[in-house]
């Protein structure tokens, strides 16, 4: 990790070695560790760390980006020459914006000392923790115990300087039965906010609650999606709300902003100074983020936009912008759903007959208008009926618009934040659905 | 580079370490796009750094730094030996290697231009070219073309005396039209979707795909489709042009052959297999025509799964996977190979870069060509639909339940190529697919595609790797299942 002044004397020899119009270099530092284990032992054990600098020069209308993680005198002066070398050999954007000046930025605590100092043995001894709960209860246990931290700074010749440091920790764990098994999985900035025992149980007592798994005809069914499947769906639909998305008609939302989508219970905004959010307060190109109402009630009320989408669109930059130069644009990293004040146990005692999931794997998109999407119900799939989880039930392939979907949610919890696999964390609640479609069944 | 590596080796067998290997990795990238005729991403970038792997009491630890200095270096080595220190207060058993010999070369991918020689204009010049090419075509409203070249210059030492410098280059290329109706989008790829078609080859490739030439048909097909008819519900007999069948053989044969997954090890992400020890040289995994290898070697042809040693260093093998329809081998490391009794690793360990850990990863699963030329295949087929070009695919976390959904499909009747349809796609269960294949194209259809962006691991790891086939018919599939109902 590096501190504000360590980046900035790094970008002083950057200025001292580009002759571009304009300059600008990201400067990103990580120090990770990942305690893995599977079979009731650690099988693998890492740590990393690198500094990189990536320079975007500017020069004439074109620009180019060049990175390295080699910081020698030498070296830097060659990754600036290589950034102004290939925007020389590009032809003219007439609508390239002169970088940014300097900005303002409101400052979020994300950095937590004792999380980035976490040794290998007190990972180790996590793990050792979750797989005696395993062996507890004849289960095989396999997951990550994982910490570290980074920063990021961002400069450029026009004086912008943004800095954040922050630190992450994340434990997942799966734990399998001879016919079953069950996950659970928790991310933080601080290290002490994970409870790995509770993690552990989690995760046991569903695959205890789902041995010998009984099949279930393909159909539509109420499900109540844990927070987790919620998340991993969601994560398919935000791109969608970039504004270069919705120009170039590649976004669900081409047609429908300013319409109402969802139904009138949904609504989610980006908010990166949320208690429970992470990353850092600036964009790609050092924009402040702001906070943005994405869908209230239904209405897709406002997308996002980078600098120059903004420019081209006529409308106000937010702050949610790639690095340039890139095709893409923009989307929400921050998202928070609104949730509701319906505990998960209140959703399975008002179901007749349904389905209780816990996460969903191997998701894609089908249909890119349509929203639809397809993957498979994974480590913990309950039948529900009158009122009561009655039994596991093999996992299943959904084919499901998401826009059909968030027309059909009866109840929510309240939002919590939420860790996947398929899509970064979010603040998101779990959702009592009606009308959900399963395609076919698979084996186990 | 050979001093760094041999000093963080001895630091590592002098801390404790009783194997150890070191990989110092530079790895060059130039990623070049346009979309609607002008320059998306214009960016190169190089990454270097050292990963010390080791064993120490018995127990795996790994550690890497970009920070090449002496005091760096012993420190990292140290680090690895600390960790593994840490693992063995969590482990069952000791770990246990199958034996490898003593290697010292250098090996070389052929590469006959290199891509990072031809100027970034010369590059930007064709992609808008084809660019404006889609453009023309009324209804088009996304262009987007790209080419991504990367060189790995690799060295590995590791505590048996091996030495090995390996060099790979590689290119990728393609591009897509997009076009929206007003009620839906569509979208067409040339050679493939999702970035092209990538080998380990240099600038040849960029030349033998004659983009430009590919440009009208792709965008007319892409405009086309929203007048298509839906691609019905239903069984039916279906055809799988080669670059469809290259992603279907990686997901529902390639990753079931890791071994790493059938003993558990990604149980927590990427899942586990079906294939369990039991089923080796007994399940009939495919229909007696379906012969599928593993094939790390330059003779296979300029895969992405093409090296002369993997990333613990073991030699390059062809390893046979499915014999006439039965399965008979697994993707294997050292140390699975130990654990299944195995003579020797078959080579398929393989790291993203030097902060990685190698992994078990696919070199380069195929199906072997069969007999039939395509065009008496259709003729062959009196109710079925032929799919091309991937866009969606998904799978359970032991392989079985599949979807795929492909581009475009034609329509087969009686024989002949009728009506295109939109929206194809098709599921089943793994076995019983394979187990419905009653024709291969002969090798003269045979094309080897590359994946490059497998994803695997914790922390993840994307791979690049290679998948040869010939269009094939499977009988009775589900086909339409993806918008059966949604």
């Amino acid at each position: 990790m590096l501190t504000s002044a360590q980046a900035s004397a790094l970008f002083e020899k950057v200025l001292k070695y580009s002759t571009a119009q304009e300059t600008e270099a990201m400067i990103s530092a990580v120090s990770h560790a990942l305690t893995r284990f599977a079979n009731n032992t650690i099988h693998q054990n890492m740590a990393e760390e690198e500094v990189s600098l990536s320079v975007r020069a500017v020069v004439d209308q074109r620009t180019a980006r060049a990175s390295t993680n080699k910081l020698d005198e030498a070296s830097i002066r060659q990754v600036c020459e290589s950034a102004l070398a290939l925007a020389r050999l590009e032809p003219p954007d007439p609508e390239l914006l002169p970088m940014p000046p300097a900005q303002a930025y409101r400052g979020v605590d994300r950095f937590d000392p004792r999380t980035a100092d976490v040794t290998p043995q007190e990972r180790a001894e996590v793990a050792r923790r979750i797989i005696a709960r395993a062996t507890k209860d004849h289960l095989t246990a396999a997951g990550v115990v994982s910490q570290g931290a980074y920063s990021t700074s961002l400069f450029n010749s026009r004086g912008l300087h943004a800095h954040h440091e922050e630190t992450m920790s994340e434990i997942s764990v799966t734990m399998m039965g001879s016919s079953s098994s069950g996950w659970a999985k928790e991310t933080s900035p601080k290290w002490q906010e994970l409870n790995p025992e509770a993690l552990a149980a989690r995760a046991a007592e569903k695959a205890l609650q789902s041995r010998e798994p009984r099949e279930l005809e393909p159909g539509k069914y109420t499900v109540i999606l844990e927070p987790s499947a919620v998340l991993d769906l969601l994560g398919f639909m935000m791109m969608d709300f970039g504004g270069l998305a919705v120009a170039e008609q590649r976004s669900c939302f081409t047609g429908r902003v300013g319409r109402k989508v969802f139904g009138d219970n949904i609504s989610l905004r980006d908010d990166v100074y949320h208690p429970l959010q992470s990353g850092a307060p600036f964009d790609g190109e050092g924009i402040p983020r702001q906070r943005v109402i994405l869908v209230e009630h239904g209405v897709v009320k406002n997308l996002v936009y980078a600098r120059q989408t903004a420019h081209r669109l006529k409308a106000e930059p937010t702050g949610h912008g790639f690095p340039l130069p890139n095709e893409f644009g923009e989307m929400p990293l921050n998202v928070v759903m609104d949730g509701g004040k319906t505990s998960v146990a209140e959703m399975v005692r008002s179901t007749a007959r349904g389905l209780l999931v816990t996460r969903l794997w191997y998701i894609r998109e089908v249909d890119p208008y349509q929203k639809i999407l397809t993957g498979m119900t994974r480590d913990g799939t309950f039948w529900i009926e009158d009122g009561q989880v009655r039994h596991g039930v093999k996992n299943l392939r959904f084919n499901q618009s998401l826009i059909a979907m968030l027309n059909e949610v009866e109840a929510m919890s309240p939002a919590q934040r939420t860790s996947g696999e398929e899509t970064f964390d979010m603040v998101v609640p779990a959702m009592k659905v009606r009308e959900f479609t399963f395609s076919s069944a698979t084996k186990f | 580079m050979k001093d760094v590596a041999q000093q963080a080796l001895d630091t590592a067998t002098a801390r404790g370490a009783t194997y150890a290997d070191v990989r110092v990795v530079d790895i060059r990238q130039r990623y070049l796009s346009t979309k609607n005729m002008q320059t998306g991403q214009v960016r190169d970038s190089e990454s270097l750094g050292i990963g010390v792997r080791v064993i120490a009491r018995g127990a795996w630890g790994f550690a890497a730094t970009d920070d090449l200095s002496r005091n760096s270096v012993d420190r990292v080595a140290a680090r690895a030996v600390e960790i593994a220190h840490a693992s063995a207060l969590c482990k069952t058993k000791d770990v246990l290697l199958a034996p490898e010999s003593k290697i010292v070369d250098t090996w070389y991918a052929p590469c006959r231009i290199d891509p990072f020689s031809i100027p970034v204009s010369s590059c930007l010049d064709l992609l808008l070219k084809v660019d404006a090419e889609l453009l023309k075509v009324k209804g088009v409203t996304l262009a987007e073309a790209a080419m991504d070249f990367r060189q790995i210059d690799q060295l590995f030492l590791s505590s048996l005396g091996s030495e090995i410098h390996q060099v790979k280059t590689q290119t990728g290329a393609g591009f897509a039209a997009t076009s929206f109706s007003g009620n839906g989008i569509q979208r067409r790829s040339y050679p493939n979707s999702f970035g092209g078609q990538y080998q380990t080859k240099g600038y040849e490739l960029v030349e033998e795909l004659d983009l430009l030439a590919h440009a009208p048909r792709v965008g007319e097909e892409a405009v086309a489709l929203h007048q298509a008819d839906q691609c019905p519900q239903g069984v039916k007999d279906i055809i799988l042009d080669s670059s469809q069948l290259g992603l279907q053989i990686h997901e529902s044969i390639g990753h079931p052959i890791e071994l790493d997954r059938v003993l558990g090890d990604e149980a927590n992400y990427a899942g586990t297999s079906f294939l369990t020890p039991d089923k080796l040289g007994k399940l009939q995994y495919a229909s007696e025509i379906v012969n599928v290898v593993a094939d790390a070697t330059p003779a296979h042809g300029p895969g992405l799964g093409t090296f002369g040693y993997d990333d613990e260093g073991v030699p390059a093998q062809v390893t046979p996977i499915i014999q006439n329809g039965l399965f008979v081998g697994y993707l294997t490391s050292r140390e699975s190979a130990a654990a299944l009794s195995l003579p020797r690793s078959n080579g398929a360990m393989r790291a993203e870069g030097w902060n990685r850990i190698p992994l078990i990863r696919m070199t380069n699963v195929s199906l072997l060509p069969g007999t039939w030329k395509l065009e008496d295949l259709i003729a062959d087929t009196d109710d079925g639909i032929y799919m091309e070009t991937n866009r969606s695919w998904s799978i359970d976390d032991r392989r079985y339940n599949f979807q795929f959904g492909t581009e475009i499909g034609w329509e087969i009747r009686g024989g002949k190529k009728t009506r295109m349809l939109k929206n194809a796609s098709y599921g089943g269960i793994t076995t019983e697919f394979w187990n419905s294949c009653d024709a291969i194209c002969n090798a003269d259809y045979w094309i080897l595609w590359g994946t490059p962006n497998c994803g695997k691991g914790q922390p993840m790891q994307t791979m690049g790797t290679g998948h040869g086939a010939a269009p094939a018919r499977f009988r009775r599939v589900q086909v339409g299942v993806a918008y059966g109902s949604g």
